[in-house]
């Protein structure tokens, strides 16, 4: 199935300029999933997602459509078909 | 696969403004919460240019210019509350950056443990050009052989059966101080708040040598390892003769920190600071920034003094010509205090109210280089070669 990532502007420069990814991934995709794609195909976002021990970083919200994953079940929240995931910082960081 | 974007991420190259400096120039780059910024001046030191911010936004907490091997290159241990830390590196004083993707200061998959923040980027001596240190938080050493571009986990220190026993600081749990052995040796000493001070004297093998430093925060007045050392200090000449801002005091050792003596108790105004900086031409020339009290860490009467012993710690005589004396009521932390190796040496102390200070002549003259920057984390200072 086709995800939808739309990427906070910091983190676009590691994608080419690109606002937003599809990924194309096997049915049933979890957040999970989806940061390992992203992390094998874009480096640079992966790491800064996620730690070295693979821990969402404390500053980085991840929205499945308008729920953070935090208020459901963390990455392992199934990614809806159609649903927009949106990865941006944080207003608590910095 | 993704749409509008490269398959693969290569090294990040960010255009920005460069250091203007040459050989013989003096540059003292400032880490600060916000971003990086460097001071520069001829060897006279007496005009200074202002470059940066670099990183905006990010927390510099090491930061290190290493002229050997032919070099010129900038390393920045940069810390993004959002994104994580990174290492880049620059070799044209600033105009290009190098950022490795993926991060090559990274924990191995099998310690389970990530990068919190780089704490310090220590290069070598000269008789190692290709080596630098890295210590991190949580507290780990990582080693590079290729001038800060690959770095590896020390395991022996890593695996440490101490290492499950010690207590992060207030800063955190930190490898702050990286001590290499000037003659290319194995021997190497790190410090962590508040573990203590390490040592290995083969490379590999590693042993907590705190003996003689008091540690009035735990139940046993003098152990093992638990201590909160600040900053160590050494002069290249003198390797084994070492000195170390506690918590609770100034310590010295003369034989590579296996015995620890305190000092300065009777001249300083207080043993409580954070950095201590040794002369680079006069071994027994020592320097430290009192602050008055664990429980208020500011300045003394609101004065600020830089006190130093010539005589390897037995007297301390502050020092204080330019620096502000009445209300300054200012905080320096532990990379915010560093010396250049310049003849008299030039003396640079950062503050977490945004002011920079140097001394040209080893403390005898003070003026202030800058004022309203972030809050200061680190100053280092080099001379281009």
């Amino acid at each position: 199935m086709k995800v939808v990532v739309r990427l906070a502007s910091a983190l676009r420069t590691y994608a080419g300029g690109a606002p937003r990814l599809e990924l194309d991934l096997p049915a049933p995709v979890t957040v999970g999933a989806l940061l390992d794609a992203i992390a094998v195909a874009h480096p640079g976002i992966g790491r800064r997602l996620r730690d070295e021990a693979g821990i969402v970083r404390r500053h980085v919200n991840v929205f499945v459509g308008p729920d953070n994953v935090r208020d459901l079940d963390d990455v392992e929240t199934v990614v809806p078909e159609g649903a927009e995931v949106a990865m941006l910082a944080a207003v608590s960081g910095g | 696969m993704p749409i509008d974007s490269p398959t693969q991420d290569g090294p990040t190259i960010r255009p920005m403004e460069a250091i203007d400096a040459s050989a013989g120039d003096v540059v003292v780059l400032v880490g600060t919460t916000k971003g990086l910024f460097s001071l520069s001046s001829n060897p006279g030191r007496g005009a200074w240019t202002l470059t940066g911010p670099w990183f905006q936004g990010e927390e510099i907490n090491a930061a290190a210019l290493d002229c050997r091997n032919g070099r010129t290159r900038l390393l920045v241990g940069a810390t993004s509350s959002h994104w994580g830390p990174s290492v880049y590196r620059s070799d044209d004083l600033g105009a290009t950056w190098v950022e490795p993707e993926p991060q090559t200061l990274a924990f191995p998959d099998d310690a389970g443990a990530a990068v919190a923040r780089v704490w310090q980027l220590q290069p070598a001596g000269e008789a190692r050009p290709d080596v630098v240190y890295a210590g991190v938080e949580p507290a780990a050493l990582f080693r590079s052989d290729d001038g800060g571009e690959h770095f590896t986990l020390d395991e022996g220190l890593w695996g440490h059966p101490h290492r499950s026993q010690w207590q992060p600081g207030g800063g955190g749990l930190c490898l702050h101080t990286v001590l290499p052995d000037p003659a290319g040796g194995p021997r190497l000493a790190i410090a962590v708040s508040a573990a203590g001070f390490y040592r290995t004297l083969d490379g590999h093998t590693w042993e907590a040598s705190n003996t003689g430093i008091r540690a009035p925060f735990l139940p046993e007045p003098t152990p093992e390892f638990g201590q909160c050392v600040h900053k160590v200090d050494r002069h290249p000449t003198q390797p084994d003769t070492l000195f170390l801002q506690h918590h609770w005091g100034v310590y010295r050792s003369d034989d590579f920190g296996g015995q620890w003596t305190e000092v300065g108790a009777d001249s300083l105004p207080s043993t409580f600071g954070f950095p201590i900086v040794v002369d680079p031409n006069e071994p027994g020339t020592v320097y430290v920034l009192p602050l008055t009290s664990d429980e208020f860490r500011c300045t003394p009467d609101g004065q600020f003094r830089v006190f130093r012993t010539t005589d390897g710690g037995d007297v301390w005589h502050g020092l204080d010509k330019g620096l502000p004396q009445e209300n300054a009521w200012l905080s320096v932390l532990r990379d915010g205090f560093s010396a250049d190796t310049l003849t008299p040496a030039g003396l640079y102390v950062g503050t977490r109210t945004g002011e920079v200070f140097a001394s040209p002549d080893a403390g005898e003259t003070w003026r202030e280089l800058a004022r309203h920057l972030p809050p200061v984390l680190c100053v280092k200072p080099a001379v281009l070669r």
